[in-house]
C-alpha cells in the first residue's frame, strides 16, 4: 500500500477544492488510471475522472501527476517513491474532481477545418488518391495526435490565453496542410495568421515533451510560423499588384 | 426536461455513429443528432489495430472473401448480408481515402494491403498498426463538414421513446449537469458497440458495456447469437490490452514455454518457416481456432508465466527493428509500457482475451430492426455478417459499410412521413419514469441495498468462470442462474454519491445494470445452443461436435422484464453456399466452401481493383 494525493473539487458540496489522501495497493505494474480506479471501486464512490481504453490511445485521462500533464493509463506509480499528486489537467476549466471543461480545446481543433479539402482537380472519386509513403511521412507524426489535451496543459501561452488556437489544434491543421492530397491551405491560414494563431507561440517546447504520442506540435507550431509568413508576404504583394483594390 | 427534434438520431459516436450521421447528412433532411457517452474520438474503435477487409489485388475475387467470411462464422453467417458486404466493401474504404485517412502504402503510392486471419488472400487495408485510430479521427473529423449534425457530447441515452411500435427518440442524461434530455426524431440508429466489459480479462475499453443493446433489448427487439463471444488469441497478461493479429500477418509466430510453434497439433499445420506467413495456416488461422489451441495448451502444462497469468509467446524478433517501426509502431510502444518488452529483443508474452461481440442487436439486411425506424450498425448490431466467428478485419469495414447503410436506409424513412404523433403525452410519461428510477438509485442510507461495485465484480467472475472459451451444461446453468441473482440484487442497488454533476458513479451504476441484460442473454443463449462452433465451444458429451440438423439456426433472445428471458430459434440464410467443413492448414488448401451454389458473390468480377 502507498499514498496518493489527489486534488478533489465538488462545486455541490464547496467551492474549495482540496487534497485528499487515499491509500492503494501497489505493484510494478500499477498505473496512475488503476490507482484511481481502485479508489472509486473500493474507497470512495465520489471521485470523478475520465478513462475509457487504457492502453494510450482514446485520450481520456489525462491529469497532472506532480504538476506534470500525463496520462493516467501510461504513468505508473513505480516512477514515484516518494510524493505522488494528481491533480485536474491544467489551464482548463475544472468541472468536478479531475474533470476538466474541454469545449475550448475542441474549439479550437474544430475551428481549423481539420479535414482534406480536396481541389477542383481531384481524380475520379471512385478510386484512391496516390501517395507515397514519402509524400505520407511529411504529415504522417501529426496525424497521431490523440486529442488528449496534455499539450494545451502544457502551454504557458494557453495558459495565460485561452484564445490561443494551442499546440493540437495548429499541429492538426499543419496535418492537412502537408497532406498531397488536401487543397485547403489557404482556407486554414487565415486563424493561424491571427493573433491568437501560430504567433501567440513563445516556443517554450513543452507541449513536445509532455505528448505521450511523440508529436511534435511545437515544430508544427514553427513550420506554421514560416508558413504564415509567406502567407503573409503574399497576401501584401497580391495587395500591391492589384493596386490596393481588396481582396 | 429539454426537448430537441431531430430527423435522425445516432446513438454512438464510434466508427459505425459516425460514418451513419454523415450518411444521414448526405441523404437529406436537414437535422442530425448525434448522441455519446464520450467525445467520438474517445470511442472503442479507436483501439482497433489491424486493418480492414475488402476485395484489392487482381487476385483476389468478391467470392473468395465471401467464402472466407461465411466458412469463417462456421455457416451461421446471413449469406445475402454476407454478399452485401464484400460488394460495398472497397468503396467504402477508398471513400475513406478520399476522406484523408492516411492507409499505409506501396513505393508506387498505391494502397498497401496485408494479410490477416482465416483470409485466403491479402486484402487487409492498415494504417500502421492504428487503423481503428486513423479511421475514427478521420470520420470525426469529416463529420464536422457537416453542419447539419448536432453533437451531444457526453449525453447518456437511457432508453427510446417507443410509439405503437414506431421509434420516436431517445430520452439521455447530461452527464455534465445530471439533467435529463429528450431528443425527438422520426428514426433512430444504435451505434453502441460491444459488450466486452461483461468478462475480466478483455481487450476492450471501459465504455463497452453493452448499454445500446440493453436499451432495444428492453424494448422487445430480439438479441441474436449473443452466445458468440470472440476471444482474440493475443492479449497482453494482466491488462488484456490489444496485441494486433496483424503482427502474426506481418510474420509474428506464437510458441509455448518450450518455444514450439504448438498450433501444428491443432490441425492448423504443418509449421510454415519463420519469415514465411501463409495465409490460413498456423498463425494465420482464424480467431477461434488460436483461441481454443491456448486452452489446450494450458491444460496440458505447457503455458509460461508472466506474473498470475498463464502465457505463450509471440515472437517478432526475425522481423528486425526496422520493419517493427514500420509496420507495428504502436505494438512495440505498448509491449514496453505494460509488459516491458523490446518486441525486436524478446518474445512477448501473450493469452487470449475476450474482445468482440458477434451477436447483438437484430437487424434486417437494412439494418432495421423489428421497431419501425429503429435501426442498428456496428459491433452492437447483428445484420448477420459475422455468423459464429468473425474473422478480423472485417468489423472495421463492418462499421463503413453498415454505418453507411443504416445512416441512408433511416434518413429516407425520416423524410417520409413520419407515425410518431406529437408525442407530449409519451414524453412526459418517459421523464417522470426515469427521473423516478434514478432518484430511486440515488436515495442514500438504507441499510442492506448494493452498490455496483460488488455486483460488477461478481458478474465479471461468473463470466468468466462459466462462459469462457469452453462451456458445459453445469457451469452455464449456475452461470445463468448467478446472472438472474445479480438482476435480482440490481434492483435494489444505490449509489455512493448523491450529486449531479459529472456522477460518474450513477453513470457505472446505469452501465452494470446494461451489462447485466445482456449476460442473461449470452448465458442462455450459450446453454440452450447444445452443439459446439466458432466461437462456442462446449465440452459436455453430444455437445462437441457441429449439430446443423438441431442447431444450424440463429439464437434469439427476448427480454422479460424481471422474469426469466425467453430463447426462440431462427432459420439461416445459406442460400448461396451450403453448410461445409471448416478446414485451414494443410486441410483447408484447396478446400472451398463445399458445395457452393454458384450465384450471387460468384462472377462478381467488377469487385477486383487491382
Amino acid at each position: 500500500m502507498r499514498s496518493i494525493q489527489i486534488l478533489r473539487y465538488l462545486p455541490e458540496e464547496s467551492s474549495q477544492p482540496f487534497l485528499q489522501s487515499f491509500q492503494v495497493p501497489v505493484t510494478d505494474s500499477t498505473s496512475v488510471l488503476d490507482a484511481l480506479n481502485y479508489i472509486k471501486e473500493s474507497l470512495d464512490p465520489t471521485l470523478s475522472f475520465r478513462w475509457s481504453c487504457r492502453m494510450a490511445i482514446c485520450g481520456s485521462c489525462g491529469v497532472m501527476v506532480n504538476g506534470i500533464p500525463k496520462l493516467g493509463c501510461k504513468d505508473f506509480l513505480r516512477n514515484y517513491p516518494n510524493e505522488l499528486i494528481i491533480e485536474p489537467l491544467a489551464h482548463l476549466p475544472v468541472e468536478r474532481d479531475l474533470v476538466v471543461n474541454m469545449d475550448s480545446f475542441l474549439r479550437h481543433l474544430e475551428a481549423v477545418k481539420p479535414y482534406l479539402i480536396e481541389g477542383k482537380h481531384a481524380a475520379d472519386s471512385s478510386q484512391p488518391n496516390r501517395q507515397t509513403p514519402a509524400q505520407m511521412a511529411r504529415y504522417q507524426q501529426f496525424a497521431n495526435c490523440i486529442n488528449c489535451g496534455l499539450c494545451y496543459a502544457a502551454c504557458p501561452q494557453f495558459g495565460l490565453n485561452p484564445e490561443f488556437t494551442g499546440p493540437a489544434a495548429i499541429a492538426l491543421a499543419h496535418r492537412y496542410n502537408l497532406d498531397s492530397r488536401d487543397s485547403g491551405k489557404a482556407q486554414r491560414m487565415a486563424p493561424l495568421n491571427s493573433k491568437n494563431g501560430v504567433w501567440s507561440c513563445t516556443f517554450v517546447g513543452f507541449c513536445s515533451e509532455v505528448c505521450p504520442k511523440g508529436v511534435d506540435p511545437a515544430a508544427a507550431v514553427n513550420q506554421g510560423k514560416v508558413e504564415s509568413a509567406k502567407s503573409m508576404l503574399i497576401q501584401l504583394f497580391r495587395g500591391r499588384a492589384i493596386g490596393g483594390a481588396g481582396q | 426536461m429539454q426537448v430537441h427534434t431531430f430527423d435522425v438520431v445516432v446513438v454512438g459516436g464510434g466508427g459505425a455513429g459516425l460514418r451513419a450521421a454523415i450518411a444521414a447528412a448526405e441523404t437529406g433532411g436537414n437535422a442530425v443528432g448525434l448522441v455519446s457517452k464520450v467525445y467520438p474520438m474517445r470511442s472503442h474503435t479507436v483501439a482497433a489495430e489491424g486493418g480492414a477487409a475488402a476485395v484489392t489485388r487482381g487476385d483476389d475475387s468478391l467470392q473468395s472473401h465471401f467464402d472466407d467470411t461465411v466458412a469463417g462464422g462456421d455457416w451461421l453467417a446471413e449469406q445475402g448480408v454476407v454478399d452485401y458486404f464484400v460488394r460495398h466493401a472497397h468503396a467504402e474504404l477508398v471513400q475513406m481515402e478520399r476522406w484523408g485517412c492516411p492507409w499505409s502504402r506501396q513505393a508506387s503510392g498505391d494502397v498497401q494491403v496485408r494479410r490477416f486471419g482465416g483470409m485466403k488472400t491479402e486484402r487487409t487495408w492498415f494504417a500502421a498498426d492504428k487503423t481503428g485510430f486513423h479511421m475514427l479521427h478521420t470520420l470525426y473529423q469529416t463529420s464536422l463538414k457537416y453542419p447539419q449534425i448536432q453533437r451531444f457530447d457526453e449525453y447518456f441515452v437511457l432508453d427510446l421513446l417507443v410509439e405503437d411500435n414506431q421509434a420516436c427518440g431517445v430520452i439521455a442524461l447530461e452527464i455534465s449537469s445530471g439533467e435529463l434530455h429528450l431528443l425527438r426524431a422520426k428514426s433512430v440508429i444504435m451505434a453502441t458497440g460491444g459488450a466486452g466489459r461483461l468478462f475480466r480479462f478483455n481487450t476492450n475499453g471501459g465504455i463497452v458495456t453493452g448499454d445500446g443493446m440493453a436499451i432495444a433489448y428492453r424494448r422487445g427487439v430480439a438479441l441474436r447469437d449473443m452466445e458468440f463471444v470472440q476471444y482474440h488469441p493475443t492479449g497482453l497478461p494482466g491488462s488484456g490490452i490489444l496485441i494486433t493479429e496483424a503482427s502474426r500477418g506481418e510474420g509474428g509466430v506464437l510458441t509455448n514455454k518450450d518455444g514450439y510453434r504448438y498450433l501444428q497439433d491443432y490441425g492448423l499445420g504443418p509449421e510454415t518457416p519463420l519469415g514465411e506467413p501463409k495465409n490460413k495456416y498456423m498463425e494465420l488461422g482464424p480467431r477461434d481456432k488460436l483461441s481454443q489451441a491456448f486452452w489446450h495448451e494450458q491444460q496440458a502444462g505447457r503455458t509460461g508465466k508472466h506474473g498470475d497469468s498463464d502465457v505463450v509467446y509471440l515472437d517478432l524478433r526475425h522481423l528486425g527493428e526496422a520493419y517493427l517501426q514500420e509496420r507495428l509502431p504502436f505494438i512495440c510502444e505498448l509491449a514496453k509500457a505494460y509488459v516491458n518488452v523490446d518486441p525486436a529483443k524478446s518474445p512477448i508474452p501473450i493469452r487470449p482475451a475476450v474482445h468482440y461481440t458477434m451477436g447483438g442487436i437484430e437487424t434486417n439486411a437494412d439494418c432495421e430492426t423489428s421497431i419501425d425506424g429503429l435501426f442498428a450498425a456496428g459491433e452492437c448490431a447483428s445484420v448477420g455478417l459475422h455468423g459464429a466467428n468473425r474473422l478480423g478485419s472485417n468489423s472495421l469495414t463492418e462499421l463503413l459499410v453498415f454505418g453507411h447503410l443504416a445512416g441512408k436506409k433511416a434518413m429516407q424513412r425520416a423524410l417520409g412521413d413520419s407515425p410518431c404523433k406529437d408525442g407530449a403525452e409519451s414524453i412526459r410519461q418517459l421523464g417522470s419514469q426515469w427521473q423516478e428510477r434514478l432518484e430511486s438509485m440515488m436515495r442514500g442510507g438504507e441499510p442492506g441495498r448494493p452498490r455496483w461495485p460488488e455486483l460488477k465484480t461478481e458478474l465479471l467472475k461468473v463470466m468468466e468462470e462459466g462462459c469462457g472459451i469452453y462451456r458445459d451444461e453445469a457451469g452455464l446453468t449456475q452461470a445463468l442462474q448467478s446472472i438472474r441473482g445479480l438482476r435480482e440484487r440490481y434492483q435494489r442497488v444505490q449509489l455512493g454519491d448523491q450529486s449531479k454533476i459529472y456522477n460518474t458513479d450513477l453513470l457505472h451504476c446505469l452501465e452494470l445494470g446494461c451489462s447485466l441484460d445482456v449476460a442473461e442473454a449470452t448465458c442462455l443463449a450459450a446453454l440452450q445452443r447444445r452443439e459446439s462452433r466458432g466461437a462456442h465451444q462446449r465440452l459436455d458429451d453430444g455437445c462437441q461436435q457441429r449439430n446443423d440438423q438441431q442447431y444450424l439456426k440463429h439464437s434469439q433472445v427476448f427480454y422479460q422484464g424481471a422474469a426469466p428471458a425467453r430463447l426462440e430459434w431462427q432459420d439461416v440464410d445459406t442460400h448461396l453456399s451450403a453448410p461445409g467443413e471448416r478446414q485451414y492448414g494443410t486441410k483447408g488448401s484447396g478446400v472451398k466452401g463445399s458445395g457452393v451454389k454458384g450465384s450471387g458473390a460468384e462472377g462478381s468480377d467488377g469487385g477486383k481493383h487491382a
